[in-house]
């Protein structure tokens, strides 16, 4: 059977059960598009690329899948940076298909041409400049099997257009199997039996887990571990709804915006395990001075996130899933004690901990407080909406004051902290998710970053809610300078945005405005209710601070509480 | 302090275009040093070898293997340093050959057992080979007498089989 790359292409992706694209045409891909449309695949036309990357970002997160983007050459390609630089950052498996001038005009300036592999080499898993038209389904199935096998992350293909118009004998490609890449899932026993010793041991243990729980699907086990052996859990950012947020044993958020009882935890523990963690900055503050006191557990599927920034005693390499399912089942045959007894001394710390200081805002009657628009925003969805962040301000609240129980609903761009992420991301969520209630919370500044997005949820009815925690400012910088700049806000103040009211309905989507409290709910209550996309425009405290906060490169017990 | 020593890695990689800019960019990316670094294909055409002198005190060069493993292109990669192993590299040297030198030049370069390779009126090009003690033994020999320009490959380097 002879067919066109642009052809291959279609088959290799419906082989991997691709069913979604988020893609913007060009020249370039031009043929590719015209196979697209002959196929049931769905394609997702947004209205920047970075939008399509972190739409895929937000569908991979909110589906468990692969995320796929289809872009055109030169300026398509680069649009696409920021979004697969965050989505390296925070291990989400993606391909991006970008097209290439023709191979003969490559290297000589063309018209739209772009380096896009030598660009993308050190932001991409991995990334391929496919040569010939047959190597083409063969690296379309290895770009799949590496974006969503082992740490994943996002891998870019770059087809000239020449290859895509190519005509060649199709041959289904071999089951990917690569000589030089072969993650380690399964964990080392040995090392497992001393993490069981130091289990039964520990007086004072600790769990510490990330994104790699979610991503490995491990958040039951994680559970199951901490509830057989009493051990509170903390998360980092990316980790947040791989354990109930609702269980006793949850202590909060760790780190720079972290609880007060997660980071005294942290700093008073006999015994850390970090479960898919990689010991960010964000997270462990002054290095030296991080969980001096405990043995420190790593297990890890990337051998590089151990030992990098934070000494471990035990290493464990291996898929998080099935290390602790290893774990559980050594456990089942353990006698650990009386753990009430042996962990009340410990329990009775965090307790009084607890007990100082929680996170905590007062609503007065004029002015709205953030932190309240995202408490009514959690018991107004029941906790069970998926909630996408941009950053700054708005996401530590929506981190900190949305409760998440399960993994998938909370997605922010973590590692790369990329303002306009919110928006796109909710978009992907709600194409993974069409059931579910979609909800980003944004900032009036990041909001700006990729509002054009509103036409992409208008366009294909996908009832995503934007609810903007509207200060007037860049919040999160303008916190810094009122704590480390003597109040010196240089270029913080957005003095003049859009009435996003009016601009939601110049999109077609609705628009809705709260100025006082009392209005809060009633917003919430409509703009949760509407079948169409919605913009809630809350007009809240101008200078209000996120907190406890860690200044950055201080021990995370030195928290600024008010 | 922990120490920064050198370290030799030999790298094996697929043999394909953008596998080297993978690894330099690996080392610039993460501020990593490289000393020397060569590559040539080995017995297998699909697979060629990088020997990298590289300088960091232990965690560093752990972390350095680990992000070289960690590349999709990287098959395998073993350090040399700690182990008995073979190294040589290969430097042409061109002198400075005045009539009142040129007796004392081939006399260093046959204790180094080098070889004249190019020779005009006013210069000698030597050939020589061995480990970095030995060539720099000879560079400060010559250098007195006036060396005009060099040329150096950086190490490469086996392990030793086992007797
Ligand atoms: C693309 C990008 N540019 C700049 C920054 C730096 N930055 C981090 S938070 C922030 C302020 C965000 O303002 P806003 O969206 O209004 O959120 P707020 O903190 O006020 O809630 C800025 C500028 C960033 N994270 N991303
Ligand atoms: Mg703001």
């Amino acid at each position: 059977m002879k067919l066109t790359g642009a052809q291959i292409l279609m088959k290799a992706l419906k082989q991997e059960g691709v069913n979604t694209i988020f893609g913007y045409p060009g020249g370039a891909v031009i043929d590719i598009y015209d196979e697209l449309v002959k196929t049931d695949i769905r394609h997702i036309l947004v209205r920047h690329e970075q939008g399509a990357v972190h739409a895929a970002d937000g569908y991979a997160r909110a589906s468990g899948g692969v995320g796929v983007c289809l872009v055109t050459s030169g300026p398509g390609a680069t649009n696409t940076v920021t979004g697969i630089a965050s989505a390296y950052m925070d291990s989400i498996p993606l391909v991006i298909i970008t097209g290439q001038v023709p191979s003969h005009l490559i290297g000589n300036d063309a018209f739209q041409e772009v380096d896009i592999v030598g660009i993308t080499r050190p932001c991409t898993k991995h990334n391929y400049l496919v040569q010939k038209v047959d190597e083409l389904a063969q690296i379309i199935q290895e770009a799949f099997f590496i974006a969503r096998s082992g740490r994943p992350g996002p891998v870019l293909v770059d087809l000239p257009k020449d290859v895509i118009n190519a005509v060649t004998v199709y041959h289904p490609p071999k089951k990917a199997k690569m000589r030089s890449y072969n993650p380690t899932y399964n964990p080392n026993m040995k090392q497992l039996h001393k993490v069981i010793e130091l289990v039964r041991m520990a007086r004072r243990p600790m769990i510490f887990a990330g994104g790699g729980v979610i991503l490995s699907k491990a958040h039951k086990e994680l559970t199951a571990f901490a509830r057989r052996a009493q051990i509170p859990v903390t998360t980092s950012l990316m980790g947040l709804g791989a354990f109930p947020a609702t269980d006793p044993l949850w202590l909060g958020m760790i780190g720079m915006h972290g609880t007060y009882r997660s980071n005294k935890c942290t700093a008073g523990c006999d015994l850390l395990i970090a479960i898919g963690v990689r010991f960010d900055d964000r997270v462990t503050g002054k290095t030296d001075a991080f969980a001096p006191q405990a043995q420190i557990v790593h297990i890890d599927i990337d051998p590089t996130s151990i030992r990098k920034n934070i000494p471990v005693s035990i290493p464990v390499v291996g898929d998080c899933r099935i290390t602790l399912g290893h774990i559980n089942k050594l456990l089942e045959k353990e006698d650990l004690g009386n753990l009430s007894e042996k962990r009340s001394g410990w329990f009775a710390q965090i307790a009084g901990w607890k007990a100082k200081t929680q996170l905590a805002y007062e609503q007065g009657t004029d002015i709205i407080k953030p932190q309240f628009v995202i408490e009514k925003l959690y018991q107004m969805t029941d906790g069970e909406a998926i909630i996408t962040t941009e950053v700054g301000q708005n996401q530590m609240w929506a981190a900190q004051y949305y409760h998440f129980n399960d993994p998938g609903h909370f997605i922010t761009s973590g590692g790369l902290g990329v303002m306009g992420f919110g928006l796109p991301a909710a978009i992907g969520a709600q194409v993974a998710c069409p059931d579910k209630v979609v909800v980003d919370v944004a900032g009036d500044g990041s909001i700006q970053m990729n509002i054009q997005e509103m036409a992409t949820a208008v366009q294909f009815g996908l009832p995503v809610k934007v609810v903007i925690l509207n200060n007037g400012y860049l919040g999160m910088v303008r916190q810094w300078q009122e704590l480390f700049y003597e109040k010196c806000y240089a270029c913080t103040c957005m003095e003049h945005a859009p009435d996003f009211v009016k601009l939601a309905e110049a999109f077609g989507a609705v628009g809705l405005r709260a100025t006082r409290p009392e209005a809060v709910e009633d917003v919430l209550a409509e703009g949760l209710s509407a079948k169409k996309p919605v913009i809630m425009d809350f007009v809240v405290e101008k200078e209000e601070g996120v907190y406890p906060m860690v200044p950055a490169g201080k021990p995370i017990t030195e928290m600024l509480l008010v | 302090m922990l120490s920064e020593e050198k370290h030799v890695l030999s790298i094996l990689v697929d043999n394909q275009p953008g596998v080297l800019s993978r690894i330099a960019g690996l080392f610039s990316g993460r501020g990593y040093n490289i000393e020397s670094l060569c590559v040539a294909e080995t017995v297998d055409d699909n697979v060629s070898r990088l020997t990298i002198v590289t300088q960091g005190n232990q965690p560093v060069v752990e972390q350095v293997k680990k992000q070289l493993n960690k590349l999709i292109n990287v098959i395998k990669v073993h350090e040399l340093t700690g182990s008995r192993y073979v190294h040589r590299e290969l430097a042409l040297i061109k002198m400075s050959a005045k009539p009142d030198s040129r007796a004392e030049i081939l006399r260093i370069v046959d204790i180094f057992r080098g070889k004249i390779v190019d020779v005009g009126p006013e210069h000698y090009t030597i050939e020589v080979t061995g480990d970095e003690g030995k060539l720099e033994a000879l560079l400060t020999l010559l250098k007195p007498i006036g060396i005009k320009e060099i040329a150096r490959t950086g190490a490469i380097a086996l392990f030793r089989e086992p007797k």
